[in-house]
């Protein structure tokens, strides 16, 4: 119950800010159009719905690392945190009520992405629907990152990081939209290091009705999911318990 | 019967002692003043009382279970009004109110009610829909008491509540502290003199961390051999720091 009341207000924090709704829903769909309008007088396969619907919806996943990082600095910051500690909400609490609000969000901004690109042509059919699938963890990660980002810095920071930082890293780690061989044969193996373009490839391929490679994208996305999570209930509860 | 008892309480950043050894005993119904000049060790008292900060050593008790072993059964007990504005920016007035007496156990018709009361008690009818971003100073700052007072505390802790408010809404607010005398025990911090005068049961004034003076105004007055409280407070004060 209080989770729910917690995460109530964390919701509605979130969606109250029309910058979020626009980075977090609008710009995704607007480059989607952009793109694809783009790549009908480009040659390739690089700019079809295909390659760009997986690719911009992660991209577009990437800004809740800011939603959730923002909120939770701007909490911290504000003494509004502080105000929390000092009521009978439990770490678990705190953890979930941050948690929660963030899915429904990166749920509803992948439906949209997804349903922008089958208007724009793309083929919907099972394939569509285990490729939306897939991203779900990817999802998870983003919202690790953005916790742990708000324990650690301000809101600036986090403003910086995972607002400007994180979704350029995105874009150019995942091959959302070009591939990562084109910067080098370095850049690719970093790239391969990192989660970014397995979450991109793992929905590609769930698209394109692939699956060998499953299991190998889905750990490397499932690895760095769990230890930005762990790190953000530990750091979590190591603020929660300062002192 | 005691509400509050510290024994020993002290608390050290390295080489800084913050507060030394403070023994205090605050009856049931009692408003007591902490008073004195910034970094008495005022706030880090207020921090180990509201279990947002561990002592180094010593102990408190609030209603008789220690802030070191039982600090969610205190939670659930007190209300804080932090120094800072800690209000929930998105959030409209009502919203605020009826948030913090959710994550205090109310079920939503409960928490509506008692909203609907603060609304009553602190005059935000004409505002109760408006998002407290949008609030004044003075008005975030009677929004950050309403949410302290909305769970119906056994403890109030206000740290310096007055700040920031005009002439008029510092006076309604010493008359909604009144009222809560004798139900509620009462710890305020605050700068104004005439405001502790006026509203203390007994004062303890802090200088270099310890505890230099305890007792009503007139106690306090003889014990310095001065005047007047104001001349008491500046002798008292400034005792430690001399040193």
């Amino acid at each position: 119950m209080k989770i729910l009341v917690f995460a109530k207000r964390n919701f509605k924090e979130i969606v109250r800010d029309p910058m979020n709704l626009f980075f977090g829903i609008g710009f995704p769909v607007l480059l989607l159009i952009a793109l694809n309008t783009m790549g009908k007088n480009i040659p390739g396969e690089q700019f079809t719905l295909k390659q760009l619907t997986p690719g911009i919806t992660v991209f577009g996943l990437s800004f809740m690392s800011l939603f959730s990082g923002v909120l939770l600095a701007k909490d911290r910051s504000s003494s509004f945190l502080m105000r929390l500690f000092t009521s009978p909400l439990k770490s678990h609490d705190f953890i979930w009520g941050y948690l929660l609000p963030l899915f429904p969000m990166a749920f509803i901004q992948g439906v949209i992405c997804f349903i922008a690109a089958v208007l724009m042509g793309l083929d919907f059919n099972l394939n569509l629907v285990l490729s939306f699938i897939t991203l779900i963890p990817t999802s998870f990660l983003f919202i690790g990152i953005g916790l742990v980002c708000g324990v650690i810095f301000n809101d600036k920071q986090v403003g910086g990081i995972c607002g400007a930082l994180l979704t350029n890293l995105t874009v150019w780690l995942s091959g959302a939209w070009f591939p990562v061989e084109i910067v080098g044969k370095t850049f690719k193996n970093v790239a391969m290091m990192l989660p970014f373009i397995h979450s991109v490839e793992i929905s590609r391929d769930a698209l394109n009705g692939s699956y060998q490679n499953f299991f190998i994208h889905l750990i490397w996305i499932l690895g760095y999911t769990v230890v930005f999570l762990s790190l953000a209930i530990f750091l979590f509860n190591r603020k929660m318990n300062k002192d | 019967m005691v509400d509050i008892k510290t024994e020993n309480l002290t608390k050290k950043y390295r080489n800084l002692t913050a507060v030394d050894s403070i023994e205090l005993s605050i009856e049931h119904g009692e408003l007591f003043s902490l008073l004195g000049v910034n970094g008495a060790g005022k706030s880090t008292t207020i921090k180990m009382l509201t279990c947002l900060s561990k002592p180094t050593s010593g102990n408190a008790f609030i209603l008789g279970e220690s802030i070191l072993t039982n600090p969610f059964f205190i939670k659930e007990k007190i209300g804080v009004s932090p120094q800072e504005t800690a209000v929930a920016a998105n959030l409209t007035v009502r919203e605020n109110l009826e948030f913090i007496s959710g994550i205090h156990g109310s079920n939503n018709s409960l928490s509506k009610e008692k909203a609907a009361q603060m609304i009553k008690k602190f005059h935000f009818a004409k505002y109760e829909n408006i998002r407290s971003k949008n609030l004044s100073g003075g008005w975030q700052r009677r929004l950050s008491i309403a949410m302290a007072l909305i769970s119906e505390p056994k403890i109030l802790f206000l740290d310096e509540p007055t700040l920031g408010l005009d002439v008029i809404a510092r006076r309604e607010l010493w008359d909604v502290i009144s009222d809560l005398k004798a139900t509620t025990t009462i710890i305020l911090t605050t700068h104004y003199l005439e405001e502790a005068q006026a509203l203390s049961d007994r004062i303890g004034i802090m200088s270099g961390g310890k505890l230099t003076a305890v007792g009503t105004v007139e106690e306090i007055i003889k014990k310095s051999g001065k005047k007047n409280f104001e001349e008491a407070f500046i002798t008292l004060a400034g005792e430690e720091t001399k040193q």
